[in-house]
């Protein structure tokens, strides 16, 4: 598997971007020691015009580029977290509503629709906009919006493998329901749930820098989405002040989707086959 | 001084218009951005900031004040003061009559100030309380008999303060639910038309104002775009001719005035005098003790704010009193950016790392950055701080519930220290559940008495030294951290002439503007 991934290009360009981001954000205190909020220069410097400022200043003098490596921890952090939180609560509530069927599948399925109905993002903003704008409660709302396709997801995929006969032999051999469920099904789930999961990391991203360039980021993180919602107003005089942070967010989340359609072909060799041809 | 300006021994001035008539040209249209709409245009009723600008066309009030906040003649064509400081007596101007063609009166005056406003306009009616009668012995005289002296009352006579109000319709109904309310009549020097809600309002020409010759322009639309960024657009296509303060962004104001044929003032704010500072809550947390909040004062670096957060415009505070407010002193302790200073109050008091709040204003961009360059500031000098989020609703709830520990804002001035500023620091105005005045719970009862005698001296010379006192103890105390005077600069097109002349600015602007072709 890791060979047919391996040799897909797009999915090792996604690889080496994504860790370069993440290498960025992990050593961002180490080369912007004094924190991305500094005022630093005078302000609305444009790029390379003054030295150590390779991307500018923006409307209150900070270096743009501290910004941008303290906002990819923001957004990764903020991705990967909600992302988990989504699957915690997708993955069992999906796999019981496939594995039981009947009144649970019912319930279950009645409370995602309940949530499917809601557009994301204006539930997204509702949420953070009750609970007041922190880091927490982003990722939490981010979550809360984002897990019901991983419940579809994953009940469908259970519904399909539990009636294969190695489950059957499973039940025969006097298994019990959970012990099937978590042993025997589940695993053979993983794959489409990674593949799901790497997508749904992107959309996080997106999703955060949508809530913090309305305004509804955590006032004391740098982010992506603030610095574009920073520079909104000023998008005419300075360019470089969304530009870069934009061009950030299209590669995190360009990485990430070329991450998981690698992983799709991978996982799904037959399917990718068909597709190429 | 400032305070010779304000001479209450008999004065009179003469209905002169100073300006020449000659070279005016008379015609033409403005266009004015309003920001947010007005919820109505019933200026007795309702005095927010976009009513007074709309409204102030159409009625008028019996002073105007030049920007150095010296009355000038509008209803009134002359008035005197008693030497006891007691009776102010106007003489009204002649053939004035209403927009629906009923002749204005004493009684017209008399009724506004005693009966309707005395109803309606809560910051009136403070200073009301001073007013024993208010009489009217001819058609054209109208007295106003006070109980003690009251120096500030002059001002009380302004638009937004003590506009005037036609009796006959208003005498005997129900104010607020009054069908006139929505076709204002005024005596001022334009007639309302329409209002076409969510667009535009039009107002045209008073052809029977009382003054030969004006108003100059035939007709203004005051123009509601709700965007900040379109109503600049707005305003760089020709499609309105005035900008008023803080209808667009700090950042677009260099460059909508770099454009060819735009002029700029930051004048016409002097009577309002908006002084922005940071409420420190006196009550509770690391804010109760006065060396953390000299520390405060002196961790930021205030001129960099107002140069950049505010674009250079306005001016770094000293204290409470803004310095085109009467009274203002420089006399005080000036807090300079002293971050040294500022670490050896935190360790004299024992700071522990306490993490504290900071509310900003949620008005937009600028106040959020405001906070962000205070938070940076205080964390230099090792003060624990936090950005708090919320919207204008949790703002109101958080300072009203004294649930803070730094909260921006701003509080206008009228004038006097007595109408605008000891509000915010005397014990009798902390009102849990309000958000205005005295919030940060200051409580200092030898200086509520030095704002109370210094409110009713009767010279303007012992006002002025018992103002410096005060100022002088109270910013050493910080009870709020100043943080700087606002202005808002209004943005216009150069051939419109005369449009900022008095301390309202475009408020009542279009009085004497016209329009050079």
């Amino acid at each position: 598997m890791w060979k047919r991934f391996r040799s897909n290009m797009g999915a090792m360009v996604g690889v080496a971007l994504l860790i370069a981001v993440i290498v960025i954000a992990v050593i961002a205190p180490m080369l912007f020691p004094h924190g991305p909020w500094q005022m630093v220069q005078r302000p609305f410097l444009p790029p390379m015009s003054v030295d150590g400022l390779p991307l500018g200043t923006d409307t209150l003098g900070r270096n743009v580029a501290a910004q941008l490596a303290y906002g990819a921890r923001v957004s990764l952090l903020v991705g990967l977290v909600s992302t988990l939180v989504a699957l915690l609560i997708g993955v069992p509530l999906g796999a019981l509503a496939g594995f039981y069927g009947g009144y649970v599948d019912e319930g279950a399925m009645r409370f995602t629709e309940f949530f499917q109905t809601i557009p994301n993002f204006a539930l997204a903003i509702v949420l953070v906009a009750i609970f007041e704008p922190n880091l927490t409660s982003i990722t939490v709302a981010i979550a809360i919006v984002s897990w019901p396709p991983v419940a579809r997801l994953v009940r469908a995929e259970v519904m399909s493998i539990r009636t294969r006969e190695f489950v059957d032999a499973a039940r025969l051999a006097g298994l019990s329901k959970p012990h099937i469920l978590i042993r025997q099904v589940l695993p053979n789930t993983v794959s489409p749930i990674i593949v799901m999961a790497s997508l749904m990391v992107a959309t996080a991203i997106l999703l955060e820098s949508s809530l913090s360039f309305l305004g509804l980021g955590d006032p004391n993180s740098m982010s992506w989405g603030y610095m574009i919602g920073a520079a909104r107003t000023v998008i005419r005089t300075s360019w470089w002040l969304s530009f870069f942070p934009g061009i950030a967010i299209v590669i995190t989340v360009l990485a990430l989707n070329l991450i998981g359609e690698g992983l799709n072909d991978a996982f799904n060799p037959h399917l990718s086959r068909k597709g190429k041809a | 001084m400032k305070y010779l300006k304000l001479k209450a021994t008999t004065f009179l001035i003469a209905a002169t218009l100073a300006s020449p008539l000659a070279a005016q040209e008379a015609g033409g249209r403005l266009d004015i951005v309003v920001q947010p709409e007005p919820p109505g245009l019933m200026l007795g009723l309702v005095q927010n900031g976009p009513t007074q600008m709309v409204a102030g066309d159409i009625y008028e009030s019996l002073l105007r004040y030049d920007s150095d906040l010296n009355p000038m003649p509008s209803l009134a064509k002359s008035w005197e003061i008693s030497d006891d400081g007691l009776t102010y007596t106007f003489k009204l101007q002649e053939g004035v009559i209403w927009h629906d063609g009923k002749p204005f009166s004493a009684d017209d005056v008399v009724f506004s100030a005693d009966v309707f406003l005395r109803e309606t306009h809560a910051r009136l009616r403070a200073s009301l309380a001073y007013v024993e009668s208010i009489t009217a012995p001819d058609p054209l005289t109208v007295v106003f008999k006070l109980k003690e002296p009251f120096g500030p009352f002059i001002n009380a006579f302004e638009n937004g303060t003590m506009p005037i109000v036609p009796k006959h319709i208003y005498e005997g109904t129900d104010f607020a639910n009054n069908p006139a309310n929505a076709t204002p009549i005024g005596t001022g020097p334009f007639k309302f038309d329409e209002w076409v809600k969510g667009s535009h309002i039009h107002l045209v020409k008073n052809e029977d104002y009382y003054i030969d010759g004006l108003p100059h322009l035939d007709e203004v639309f005051y123009r509601v775009i709700p965007d900040a960024a379109a109503r600049a657009v707005a305003f760089e296509t020709g499609d309105v001719d005035v900008l008023p303060g803080g209808s667009v962004e700090n950042w677009d104001v260099p460059r909508l005035a770099e454009m060819d044929g735009v002029c700029i003032t930051e004048k016409g704010w002097e009577f309002v005098a908006p002084l922005a500072w940071m409420w420190l809550n006196n009550r509770e947390g690391p804010t109760a003790n006065v060396k953390f909040r000299q520390a405060v004062m002196y961790a930021m670096d205030r001129e960099f704010m107002q140069q950049v957060v505010w674009n250079g415009f306005g001016k770094v505070a000293t204290g409470p009193i803004a310095s085109s407010t009467n009274f203002y002193s420089d006399d005080v302790t000036i807090y300079d950016h002293n971050p040294e200073k500022a670490k050896e109050l935190l360790a004299e008091m024992g700071y522990d790392g306490e993490p504290i709040r900071i509310l900003p204003l949620p008005y937009g961009e600028t106040w959020q950055r405001w906070a962000e360059a205070v938070r940076q500031n205080l964390s230099e000098v090792g003060i624990n701080a936090e950005i708090d989020s919320a919207d204008v609703a949790g703002w109101n709830e958080k300072t009203s519930q004294w649930d803070y520990d730094l909260a921006f804002t701003y509080l206008y001035q009228y004038g006097d220290p007595a109408l605008g500023v000891s509000r915010n620091y005397t014990a009798d105005r902390i009102k849990k559940g309000s958000p205005w005045n005295n919030v940060e719970g200051y409580n200092n009862p030898e200086l509520d008495k030095k704002w109370a005698a210094a409110a009713t001296m009767v010279t303007p010379e012992e006002r002025n030294s018992a103002y410096a006192d005060i100022q002088k103890e109270i910013v050493d105390d910080v009870p709020v951290a100043w943080m700087q005077e606002l202005t808002f600069p209004t943005i216009y097109r150069c051939n419109v002439k005369d449009l900022v002349t008095t301390a309202i600015g475009v408020n009542d602007g279009p009085r004497n503007a016209w329009i050079e072709k």
